[in-house]
């Protein structure tokens, strides 16, 4: 956390800083398939409370208003909720709806509610002129072009498969990590992307992105797009690397073309 | 619907009339020696013993390359299908999902007859919808309900003979495990320990249905034991619950074992509740984490051993109680092996409940070492730092075996896993799930999404990075490593061994493999193409032996090519 403060302070992404709240995930031992509190990341960024105050401006403030106050009895900002404590209740108010009450079920993905318990979280705290939101049409020009990011990522038909599928990207990745993977890849790399290199007994070199894996055998994408299923006692070399082909952004794009990037990822959800 | 059960008895007449087998009833005597009827398969591991070990030779180190498909049997709800099944004289009998009995021809996979129970649709299941299996006694097969029933039915005909309410399923009480057959009784646990159920194992009359005996697993106030649940702390600062005893968990869902000559049955016992929020419930928590050793016939505690007290990561105690006649110390001992979720192998003393050894077989930080009596010094980690092993154990509820040809005990393992745990206060209500977690699954990779939780489909998306599956063999006497056979995956599925030297074990990733039970070595392997959870069993029909593997909706039978 200390360190992603550094960095945002290097961006000059604000002078305000979040509350350490470490999120109450539930994601136990026998998570509810697409269960959206499963998603709730470790620690809310200043990414996920940016992109949960646009959500709530976009469907709360008609009843809670702009401070958290609009309901009688019901102040957002102190911290105190009627139907819970932990980020699970909060998640389980905002999804479930309260019956026989206004508040509504909504239906959001684990982006929107990482976002938005971000911030419902951080009310009182956030300064909404310190952090930059960006703009997904924007970052979508970047993405395809300064950013050549379709060289290795696809969204929709567009770009290259050789990295991962990024079309649903902004509704299972938070804004935090989205924004973490631009400017520390490695950081925010599934261990299933890892790259693998592997040699064949015959001396063929395979490079590709890990699809699936077993103790016998290890299926892949290779650099030239083909699916490729290897058999591990045929190779003499086989290695899983850690580090990320993925260059970081930090330096590469300045603090608004960085927003502006986050915001066309989280605005792709597959839908 | 009565002549088509006639029909099938008939079938039955007409195999063993061709075949010859014989179709003696099940009686105790049968039961106390079924180890040793290595043909048969009568007693949900094996034998009273628990070491899920045959004396079958047919199939062995050399030949095992030889296994071939024999048939097949596909059941028709989805689910993961844990149940072992049982053989006797030709005829298997299975337990498929939801509740249903089937009964079929153990050489070809026809089948004779199905029970279908119907469930109280009120039912409030904890922890999966799950049935691991049958017990019999004479012609009569005996099953739990995840309405937390107990159903007695005839072996010829599928037909229910009694039908008795073992606890509340409204509640969150359920019974999975397969029922242990101890002399006229039928013993069974409960399930819900995310429930907040209060546990109990129970005695039923075999002929009747009737309770003989209750033994909770969770002690009130005024009864031995019951002072492990200490009161509030006055002004505790949070959460306290003062009668945390009351929705206790200590749930029981596998299998327990038997000695007949202490006559003792011993039942590990599961999670405290709530399972993470441990502040609210003062204590060591017994009999929760623990195995309890009860007197056959009054259900009498006669000694019990805590793994985890005060347990705060789900370290269940519900592995198969394995009892092993072992040399320890050069001395004859009647020994109890066990390999723990908390990550632990451990040595009692079967009749006195004497802890000789612990020691860890997968990476362990909760604890770091042990007393004299076996308490461990419980190592808590900082919050928000991973401990190991994860959630979901070092081991959990998979089957292991111990080879009294070996000396070996063999341990489904999971290697490098860890949970970074965090509990919250959680008051109890009826039905309703009592966790009291926050817990995620430790990737080391700093600030990385998280990665799914442990149901998973055909892609093995938690990588080495989350964890990896062995079979782990240790000496049973000391714990120490003999070998180990890695899996790329993380394995749920039990294990069996020969008297050949043969070991079957499966996993997530679907294969099931024949494996050398002396040296580790890989002899055999099929691609079943779902993940294997069940324990292998192997029997004899018509002088061939026969190894079973259950994977996704398919029972997969296996003989040697001829």
């Amino acid at each position: 956390m200390r360190a992603q403060l550094l960095l945002l302070a290097a961006l000059g992404l604000g002078m305000w800083r979040p509350q350490a709240v470490a999120a109450q995930n539930p994601l136990a031992q026998n998570p509810a398939p697409g269960n959206p509190a499963a998603a709730l990341p470790a620690v809310f960024t200043p990414a996920d409370i940016a992109y949960g105050a646009r959500l709530y401006d976009a469907q709360c403030t008609t009843c809670h208003g702009a401070n958290g106050d609009g309901v009688g009895g019901v102040d957002l900002r102190s911290g105190k909720f009627r139907n819970g404590s932990t980020d699970q209740d909060l998640v389980r108010v905002i999804t479930n709806g309260v019956p026989g009450t206004g508040m509504q079920a909504f239906r959001l993905d684990a982006a929107e509610i990482a976002g938005i318990i971000g911030f419902l979280r951080n009310m009182n705290a956030f300064d909404r002129g310190s952090i930059k939101t960006g703009d997904a049409a924007r970052g979508r020009a970047i993405f395809e072009g300064k950013g050549s990011c379709t060289r290795c990522h696809r969204v929709g038909s567009l770009g290259s498969r050789v990295g991962p599928d990024l079309s649903e990207v902004g509704a299972t990745r938070s804004a935090g990590s989205l924004f973490r993977s631009l400017t520390d890849p490695a950081s925010q790399m599934m261990p299933i992307n890892r790259p693998v290199r592997a040699v064949t007994k015959d001396g063929k070199v395979v490079n590709g992105r890990r699809l699936n894996e077993d103790t016998y055998t290890v299926q892949l994408i290779d650099e030239q797009e083909k699916l490729v299923s290897l058999t591990k006692a045929d190779l003499r070399e086989y290695t899983i690397l850690t580090t990320s082909p993925m260059p970081s952004f930090k330096d590469r794009l300045n603090e608004n073309e960085l927003a502006d990037v986050v915001a066309y990822m989280l605005s792709l959800k597959g839908r | 619907m009565m002549r088509r059960f006639t029909g099938a008895w008939l079938i039955v007449l007409s195999i063993a009339a061709l075949t010859g087998r014989t179709h003696a009833q099940v009686g105790p005597d049968r039961l106390v020696n079924a180890a040793k009827e290595a043909r048969n398969w009568l007693i949900y591991s094996g034998g009273y013993f628990s070491q899920r070990h045959s004396g079958l030779t047919q199939i062995t180190p050399a030949n095992a390359k030889n296994l071939e498909l024999k048939w097949m049997y596909q059941a028709a709800v989805a689910g993961v299908w844990q149940t072992t099944p049982l053989v006797v004289d030709g005829v298997m009998y299975l337990t498929q999902r939801l509740n249903d009995v089937v009964a079929l021809d153990a050489k070809t996979g026809r089948v004779f007859w199905i029970y279908r129970h119907t469930l109280d649709p009120t039912l409030v299941v904890c922890c999966g919808a799950n049935n691991r299996g049958l017990a019999i006694l004479g012609d009569t097969l005996y099953m739990g309900t995840l309405d937390a029933h107990l159903v007695a039915i005839d072996a010829k005909t599928g037909r229910p003979l009694w039908n008795t309410k073992v606890a509340d399923s409204k509640a969150g009480y359920s019974v999975t495990h397969a029922p242990l057959v101890v002399k006229d009784k039928v013993v069974v646990g409960v399930g819900g320990g995310e429930y907040g159920i209060r546990g109990f194992i129970a005695a039923f009359d075999a002929r009747s249905g009737r309770e003989a005996w209750r033994f909770y697993t969770i002690p009130a106030p005024n009864e031995p034991g019951g002072d492990s649940w200490k009161p509030c702390p006055p002004g505790s600062a949070t959460f306290c619950d003062p009668e945390a005893w009351k929705h206790g968990g200590g749930s029981v869902w596998v299998t327990g074992s038997y000695d007949p000559g202490l006559n003792l049955t011993y039942w590990g016992v599961g999670n405290a509740g709530p399972d993470w929020n441990n502040e609210q419930r003062p204590g060591d928590n017994l009999y929760t984490d623990s195995v309890v050793a009860l007197d056959a016939d009054s259900g009498r505690l006669k000694w019990h051993y805590q793994f985890t007290p005060h347990d705060r990561y789900d370290y269940d105690s519900v592995q198969v109680p394995v009892l092993a006649d072992i040399t320890w110390q050069g001395q004859p001992l009647k020994a109890m092996v066990w390999a723990n979720r908390n990550g632990n192998f451990y040595v009692l003393d079967r009749e006195t409940g004497k802890f000789l050894v612990g020691k860890p077989f997968v990476k362990v930080n909760w604890m770091d070492k042990f007393d004299e009596r076996g308490r461990p010094n419980q190592t808590p980690q900082p919050p928000g730092q991973p401990t190991w092993p994860g959630n979901q154990g070092g081991t959990n509820w998979y089957s292991p075996s111990f080879s009294p040809h070996t000396g070996l005990f063999y341990i489904p393992a999971w290697e490098g896993y860890a949970t970074i745990f965090g509990g919250t206060p959680v008051e109890y209500q009826e039905g309703r799930n009592f966790g009291g977690g926050a817990n995620r699954n430790y990737v080391p990779v700093p600030g990385a999404p998280a990665v799914p939780g442990i149901r998973r489909g055909p892609i093995n998306n938690w990588t080495e990075a989350v964890a990896t599956g062995a079979v782990i063999a240790v000496d049973a006497a000391t714990g120490e490593q003999k070998w180990k056979f890695p899996m790329t995956d993380v394995t749920d599925s039990g294990i069996l061994t020969t008297a050949s030297d043969v070991l079957f074990s499966g996993g997530r990733e679907g294969y099931f493999q024949a494996i050398d039970a002396r040296t580790g070595a890989l002899l055999w392997k099929a691609n079943l193409g779902a993940q294997i959870v069940s324990g292998p069993i192997t029997y004899e029909v018509d002088g061939k032996q026969y190894v079973t593997a259950i994977s996704g909706l398919s029972l997969c039978v296996f003989g040697l090519r001829e």
